[in-house]
């Protein structure tokens, strides 16, 4: 007698875990964008005022001033790395990536688990010992390390149902929001020194931004003869092949969103899916040089509201609100 | 197994005590009492045997490096209880001693089937108080114990369960005495805790102390969710032909947040909280991605109180409004049933031997401790003139408040307790000191004996099953009997030998 293999019923996923999902995979995310940051700029900084550029990304350029008397990288590590009352630091994304993944444990695989579980113990034991210049590279080196072992283990681990479509739309958000506040940031100091006439004046900040996003090396392949702000701006913004670019993550979470509507159903999604649409057929590389040429600042703000409100639509549309 | 064959193994080098080495039964002495391990006196058993020869064999220093690893994997994997203080969440472990407590199979078939009698008994016992209420008309058990009782709940007065089951997870805490005889100290008749460390703990002992249990048919442990869903599913209403369970937790604050995910996990069910639910026509639904979605079986694990604000504490945020009603009209099953604290109420308790007879026509498979009901002429008597030697409790009370033990009294503390007593005798029930079995058990200076009790778990839906073996709790200081955990209690991995 053969057995019969029925397909397997209606699993529910609930709402507000939808919304830790994308919570646990933004918070790690924002782990790892940090650590680049920090470390590109100890690496390749020239002066302070590199350090007040990583207060301007994350928007905590006032939050810091009330706090610490001066910009630099002793206190700027310190903010960052060790400061749990500061919101965007290191401190408090894992101890909100672990609070969501506590939320989710039921979902998550053990090992996603017991990584952020060490991780978390990892970061909460981090002291001003660590924050010395010849350490700092070796703890940023660990943070990476630690976000890029959960997005591992999650890929090796995590069962790929709803819950896994709303980590990956978590992680996407993620890297396109911090792509368009890493560009914001530098693109306006680094532009204008290029309309000068020397294109070659500061390689090392073009070399120090793309190190930023993890996308050097890349980009090199891409554009062997130098620096163009248009070619920049085009690679971390349109380009469908690097990880950090806007487009591709745009892309992805256009995938998942899909993927939850066909296979799951879920019909809250429409609008988060037309926004994504929209965007996606904005940025292409013809229509980058064009915003290039209009001055990119008020376009990088402009999708940046979008990413947010892109974020917004999917938790109101799929996990309650 | 054919490709290790032949293998040089780090566990034969690691058993093969030279002389000088300390071993975990080196000198080690139950004075008195009842050794879970050594049985002194008992005929030889070919698993214990070959269980303790190997733990005479084994290094006690061996056993201190995999407890110290232990520990730390425990706290890694976050099989803990977190304490919230401030703003900051604290993991902590529940300390777990390496050292197996074992159940031979004869003995493992008297608490089964003592469990599952006593489980039937309190379900009777609760059928009845909330309908006719014969066993109080017939003077077994006093009426006003059991209407004036806190756990008493009058909306449960006339609903019909599904199969006549309040109790669907029982925890029954058993203890043994010095000549071996098991018997129920406590019924946990509520929301039972403690089942998410029998499995942690198997778990623990097969990745650390393989070596000891290698060959030793020990019953599995794993099959505890398979069986609560299978009870959950059989009380859902009826018509529904794939119930949708759900775990029902006061959430991540909860210190024992980490079994609500493990009974979720285990389940392969929606762990929820109350703000997740909705009732709507006196249906329950789950805010899901896709919308409201029905549940119809509710595993919750939040006290009657908090359950619904609309028929208990109003100022409840936890529960969910409406959801006894939707419960009352056959919409949804509630596991346990509301109302069950009555029956696991202490003065109660000292009813039970008496209940079981009434209802069931048997006697008792696992006595009571000894128990004295002051408010019987004979038993104050008694209780008066034993004083010195007894433990004395109030029913009402929990914690340990308001009791005393005799044996560690002074005159004038006891003098004053008579007067208590007499003033009230209805109050309290009076116990012989016991002397609980121990077990082997590591602490900072070797191997000693330490004091244990056994929670097995039944659970009960059309009928009843029993985990094979339950929480072994320990004692881990020396000479004390509390074994709860916020006291410095552990617990140990519990084997049913087949």
């Amino acid at each position: 007698m053969s057995e019969t293999l029925q397909p397997t019923g209606t699993m529910y996923l609930i709402a507000r875990h939808a919304a830790s999902a994308v919570w646990l995979a933004r918070y790690i995310e924002r782990i790892e964008n940090l650590a680049r940051l920090l470390d590109v700029t100890k690496t390749f900084s020239h002066d302070d005022s590199d350090w007040l550029t990583i207060l301007r990304i994350n928007g905590d350029a006032i939050g810091f001033n009330k706090r610490y008397p001066e910009v630099s990288q002793a206190n700027v590590a310190r903010f960052y790395l060790l400061d749990a009352d500061n919101p965007s630091s290191v401190q408090a994304a894992v101890a909100a990536a672990k609070e969501n993944a506590r939320t989710l444990r039921a979902l998550i695989s053990t090992e996603m688990w017991l990584q952020i579980n060490v991780f978390h113990g990892r970061i909460h034991a981090l002291s001003g010992a660590d924050l010395t210049p010849d350490r700092l590279s070796t703890v940023c080196a660990m943070l990476k390390e630690g976000a890029q072992a959960h997005v591992g283990i999650s890929e090796g681990t995590f069962y790929r149902d709803q819950c896994w479509h709303f980590t990956m739309i978590g992680r996407y958000l993620e890297r396109a929001d911090q792509t368009t506040r890493l560009l914001d940031t530098r693109f306006h100091v680094l532009v204008p020194q290029v309309d000068a006439g020397d294109p070659d004046i500061d390689a090392g900040k073009w070399h120090a931004l793309l190190r930023a996003a993890g996308g050097y090396h890349a980009y090199r392949r891409e554009h062997p003869h130098g620096y163009r702000p248009v070619e920049v701006a085009g690679f971390l913004i349109a380009n469908t092949a690097f990880p950090r670019a806007v487009a591709l993550n745009l892309s992805q979470i256009e995938w998942h969103l899909t993927q939850l509507r066909l296979r799951y159903h879920l019909r809250g999604g429409a609008r988060a899916l037309e926004r994504v649409d929209n965007l996606c057929t904005t940025l292409t590389h013809a229509g980058v040089a064009d915003l290039v040429a209009r001055g990119l600042s008020p376009f990088l703000d402009w999708m940046q509201r979008e990413i947010g409100a892109l974020h917004g639509d999917v938790i109101d549309g799929l996990c309650g609100g | 197994m054919a490709q290790t064959a032949g293998t040089p193994t780090q566990t034969q080098s690691q058993t093969q005590a030279s002389p000088e080495v300390q071993c975990l039964l080196q000198g080690y002495d139950p004075v008195g009492f009842f050794c879970e391990t050594m049985r002194r006196g008992q005929p030889p058993h070919p698993g214990l045997d070959l269980l303790r020869a190997r733990l005479a064999q084994f290094p006690v220093e061996t056993l201190r490096r995999r407890a110290v690893d232990a520990e730390r994997d425990l706290l890694e994997r976050g099989i803990t209880f977190t304490v919230y203080s401030d703003a900051t969440a604290i993991d902590r472990i529940l300390p777990f001693d390496l050292i197996p407590r074992v159940l031979t199979a004869a003995e493992w078939q008297q608490i089964e089937t003592g469990v599952i009698q006593r489980v039937r008994a309190l379900n009777l016992f609760l059928q009845d108080i909330y309908h006719g209420q014969k066993i109080l008309a017939d003077g077994v058990v006093p009426r006003a114990l059991v209407l004036g009782n806190a756990g008493y709940c009058e909306t449960m007065i006339g609903f019909d369960v599904p199969f006549g089951t309040y109790v669907h997870v029982c925890g029954t805490d058993i203890v043994r005495d010095e000549t071996g005889r098991f018997m129920v100290l406590e019924d946990n008749a509520r929301t039972p805790s403690g089942v998410a460390y029998v499995v942690e703990n198997r778990h623990m002992t097969q990745r650390v102390l393989s070596d000891v249990m290698a060959g030793l048919k020990v019953r599995g442990v794993d099959d505890y969710g398979l069986h609560l869903h299978r009870a959950l599913c059989d009380i859902a209403p009826q018509g529904v032909s794939d119930p949708q369970v759900v775990v029902l937790s006061p959430g991540i604050f909860n210190s024992a947040y980490f079994e609500h995910v493990f009974l979720a996990r285990e389940m392969g069910v929606p762990l929820v909280e109350g703000r997740d639910l909705v009732v709507e026509n006196h249906r329950v639904f789950m805010h899901t991605t896709a919308g409201l979605a029905p549940v119809h079986s509710i595993y919750r694990r939040l006290n009657d109180d908090f359950l619904d604000p609309d028929v208990f504490r109003p100022d409840s945020a936890l529960g969910v409004r409406g959801v006894i009603e939707a419960w009352r009209r056959g919409n949804v099953a509630i596991a346990n049933a509301v109302g069950t604290g009555v029956a696991d109420d202490k003065a109660v308790y000292a009813y039970m031997p008496r209940i079981i007879r009434y209802y069931l026509a048997e006697e008792p498979i696992l006595p009571n401790v000894e128990t004295h009901i002051c408010a019987e002429h004979d038993a104050l008597a008694y209780t008066l003139d034993h004083l010195a030697e007894l433990v004395v409790k109030p029913v009402a009370e929990s914690g340990g408040y308001g009791l005393i033990i005799g044996p560690h009294a002074t005159r004038a503390q006891l003098d004053d307790f008579r007067a208590r007593l007499l003033a009230d005798p209805s109050n309290y029930i009076s116990q012989p000191t016991l002397k609980l079995s121990v077990s082997p058990t590591l602490t900072d200076s070797g191997v000693a004996s330490r004091h244990v009790d056994l929670r097995p778990f039944a659970v009960t839906g059309r009928d009843t099953w029993v985990l094979p073996g339950g929480l072994t709790r320990v004692a881990l200081r020396a000479g004390t009997l509390v074994v709860n955990s916020s006291q410095g209690g552990g617990t140990k991995d519990t084997w049913v030998l087949a």
